[in-house]
């Protein structure tokens, strides 16, 4: 008995699991500096936020939906990830937990799981931790490169942090604000997975190299902000909007590169995707220069995946033989 | 040297050319025949001959039933036992006459020599005539019948001829193997529809993963004025008509319109060569050339010279001798071919190969969730949307379905090749294409 389908015959290899698989790679870099920067905190962080989140949909999709559960997509891991990058080093469990349950439950599985959120699940966890644990959330344990079994956790302030409540424009009277080089390296305070700007690019080459997201969406992203941002800092000239340092601390690396670009949450055309991409930069620079929060990255992209459907179709692609509307 | 090729999507396809290096081989003569009266699109022909009749090789068994159709020929010498509705490979029921093969004698008019005829002797009228006669259609799949294609019509000018040598069908080496064997014929086919068209401009399209061809191309098109060779990224689909009008040409053909409101005639090589065939050898189109393969489920791949009406288990035969490992017969290639319902179903004027797939190839992977990560829309050579599509459709939308410009998607099945989640997309634009014709009623 011969099998009978439809054209095409064949198929790409490529399947909803390798991309995700290819994602989980190239957030390895971020990973691996994240570890080495803050230790044992780390970890217990993201071994908690993964666990949780393939926990959570795992139960979700066997005992409420009675289906196949979807973890097997790796989806949630990536989640997971993305979550813990977002937390503070030595996040206390049961919170990080409760970030996982409103990042998977409400954020994602409520929605109608992966594809049909509207916003980054993993962005929605952080979120609701920040605002409803501001203190855990704003407890930056120090740096202490390579120095991985050093439990006992000085805290301090993030780079941007300190930016904020600037009050001098001599940059001899802020010690506290590290190198450029360990900016750029990550062995700075923050959250896990943000600190490093050069781990961020690796995985975002190694993204681009596997043809899982195009340029578009993080370069205009941090071109925009850079912009809006240098312009900002020529008119004022205080330090403290020094674009380099705003570009290499805080979560605009990682926000634009693996935040922004989340499939699910952005934009299906590539004019859509910079529209987008130029409202995140823009909706940053105004929460990190006029709002009162240090950081800007994560609501600027949540209010964005807002209007993906509108950008959606507003911004549609020219068909062959026809003229651009 | 430049590489032409289009704008908008695209895939690089693991195109598995694994018989390119195959010479073609003469597949010999079934015992029965089945062929087609209706092998082209448009009205089914008329039969001419009725059970018992003897025919030979070239005999006209069906004639073209006004403009839009195509005379059919008989491809074997022997008796008429059967004319009926017979299931084709598309799994419809088609009118076929049966022939029992007796010897292979062919019609005293059909030069048999193997030697080239350069000299174009017909007139342009005679040519289109001749095209006719021989009951020449779009061989390389679309079935539309060539006389129309080598006549210009009133108010309509042409300054290209495109010869499509790019076959970027996964699997298929016909096109590619004609090219490299009877390079020449085709060159001389290209110059005839020079000819009937009244031009002189004859491009002859290859992409670059025929490099023999392309070689032996480049070389004979140097006698030859007006017939030039092209050379395009390997590509899917590159060899869309509209696809390689824009890569040649840079034109880009309106929707709803034709090539030709572009100035441009696009021929497949196996037509044109056909074309050459009918015309300096007065042979009509009975025969053509058809890769059997597949990677797992055909130990013995192959080119064949086959004649229409053969059996596909025939050719089948030939390049398998485990038929348990077969799972899947597709006429065509592996994105654009038809997966057919039984193995002796007959090979057509169309049929540029046939593929085989084991059961596990065969079976087609659960589809999974959209992720929305637009490789559909992105890899469209027509800039559609397929997500789109495929939600209008579940939504029975018929608002948003109008907005979508789905008559333009030429089925080239990218889209449901692209996807990681499986969805087949492909599907729901054929669907959405039924809905639309069926509201324009």
């Amino acid at each position: 008995m011969l099998k009978l389908s439809t054209a095409p015959h064949l198929n790409t290899p490529t399947t909803t699991k390798g991309i995700m698989l290819d994602v989980i790679i190239a957030l390895m870099p971020a990973l691996i500096v994240g570890l080495l920067v803050f230790g044992m905190g780390a970890l217990q962080v993201v071994i908690t936020s993964v666990a949780g989140c393939v926990l959570f949909e795992y139960i979700i999709c066997r005992y409420f939906l009675k289906s196949n559960p979807t973890t097997g997509d790796l989806s949630a891991i990536v989640t997971g990830l993305l979550l813990a990058f977002n937390l503070p080093s030595g996040f206390p469990i049961s919170l990080t937990l409760i970030g996982c349950f409103v990042a998977i439950v409400i954020a994602k599985m409520a929605f109608g799981g992966i594809g049909k959120n509207i916003f980054n699940p993993a962005l929605v966890g952080r979120v609701f931790l920040f605002i409803s644990f501001p203190v855990q959330m704003t407890t930056w344990p120090k740096p202490q490169a390579f120095n991985f079994m050093n439990t006992d956790m000085e805290t301090g302030a993030t780079t941007l942090g300190i930016l904020k409540h600037l009050k001098t424009n001599d940059f001899a009277q802020i010690p506290e604000l590290p190198s450029y080089l360990n900016m750029f390296i990550g062995n700075i305070g923050g959250c896990i997975g943000e600190v490093s700007a050069l781990a961020i690019l690796l995985g975002f080459v190694y993204m681009l190299y596997r043809r899982i997201i195009s340029w578009h969406i993080p370069v205009y992203y941090v071109a925009t902000f850079m912009l809006l941002c240098s312009i900002h800092w020529l008119l004022t000239g205080e330090i403290r909007h020094e674009p380099l340092i705003h570009l290499l601390s805080g979560g605009l690396m990682l926000g634009a590169v693996f935040m922004a670009t989340d499939y699910t949450t952005s934009p299906m055309s590539k004019n859509g995707r910079i529209a987008y991409a130029i409202g995140c930069g823009i909706l940053t620079y105004v929460i990190r220069f006029y709002g009162i929060y240090p950081e800007g990255v994560s609501f600027a992209i949540l209010i964005m995946n807002a209007f993906v459907p509108l950008i959606d179709s507003t911004f549609i692609p020219r068909v062959f033989g026809t003229r651009r509307k | 040297m430049e590489l032409k090729t289009f704008p908008m999507g695209g895939i690089h396809l693991d195109k598995h050319k694994i018989t390119s290096d195959k010479p073609i081989k003469e597949a010999g003569l079934p015992e029965i025949v089945y062929i087609p009266i209706k092998q082209h699109i448009g009205a089914p022909s008329k039969i001419k001959v009725q059970k018992g009749d003897k025919v030979k090789v070239g005999t006209l068994l069906a004639d073209a039933d006004g403009i839009v159709s195509a005379d059919v020929h008989s491809s074997v010498s022997g008796e008429v036992i059967k004319i009926d509705d017979i299931v084709d490979a598309d799994a419809y029921l088609s009118t076929m006459v049966v022939i029992k093969v007796e010897g292979d004698e062919f019609e005293p008019t059909i030069d048999q020599s193997h030697e080239i005829k350069k000299e174009i002797t017909l007139s342009a009228e005679e040519i289109v005539k001749k095209i006719r006669e021989s009951g020449i259609v779009g061989m390389g799949g679309a079935g539309y019948p060539t006389p129309i294609k080598a006549t210009i019509p009133e108010g309509k000018r042409v300054n290209t001829l495109i010869v499509n040598g790019i076959e970027c069908e996964a699997f298929l080496t016909a096109d590619d193997r004609l090219m490299v064997e009877r390079a020449e014929e085709i060159v001389i086919g290209a110059k005839i529809l020079n000819k009937a068209l009244g031009i002189q401009n004859a491009i002859i399209a290859i992409d670059e993963n025929k490099p023999r061809a392309i070689e032996i191309m480049k070389k004979i098109t140097r006698k030859y004025v007006g017939v030039n060779v092209r050379v395009c990224e390997s590509k899917y689909p590159q060899g869309a008509e509209k696809q390689l009008i824009k890569a040649i040409t840079g034109r880009e053909v309106p929707s709803g319109k034709l090539p030709i409101d572009v100035h441009c005639i696009v021929q497949n090589v196996g037509t044109v060569h056909a074309i050459y065939e009918a015309v300096q050898k007065n042979k009509p189109l009975f025969e053509r050339i058809i890769t059997v393969t597949g990677d797992n489920a055909a130990e013995n791949p192959q080119n064949f010279r086959a004649r229409i009406g053969t059996p596909a288990s025939f050719l089948i035969k030939q390049v398998n001798t485990h038929p348990e490992n077969i799972g899947k017969v597709i006429f065509g290639g592996g994105m654009m071919g038809v997966s057919a319902v039984n193995m002796d179903a007959p090979v057509t004027k169309l049929t540029s190969g046939i593929l085989l797939l084991n059961d596990e190839d065969a079976t087609k992977p659960p589809e999974t969730a959209c992720i929305r990560c637009a490789r559909c829309a992105d890899s469209c050579p027509m800039g559609l949307r397929p997500f789109a599509i495929a939600t209008a459709i579940r939504n029975h939308d018929n608002k948003e379905l109008k907005q979508l410009h789905i008559m333009d998607c030429i089925e080239c099945g990218t889209c449901s090749f692209i996807c990681p989640a499986r969805i087949p997309l492909l599907d729901y634009c054929k669907l959405g294409k039924m809905e639309i014709r069926k509201q324009k009623k």
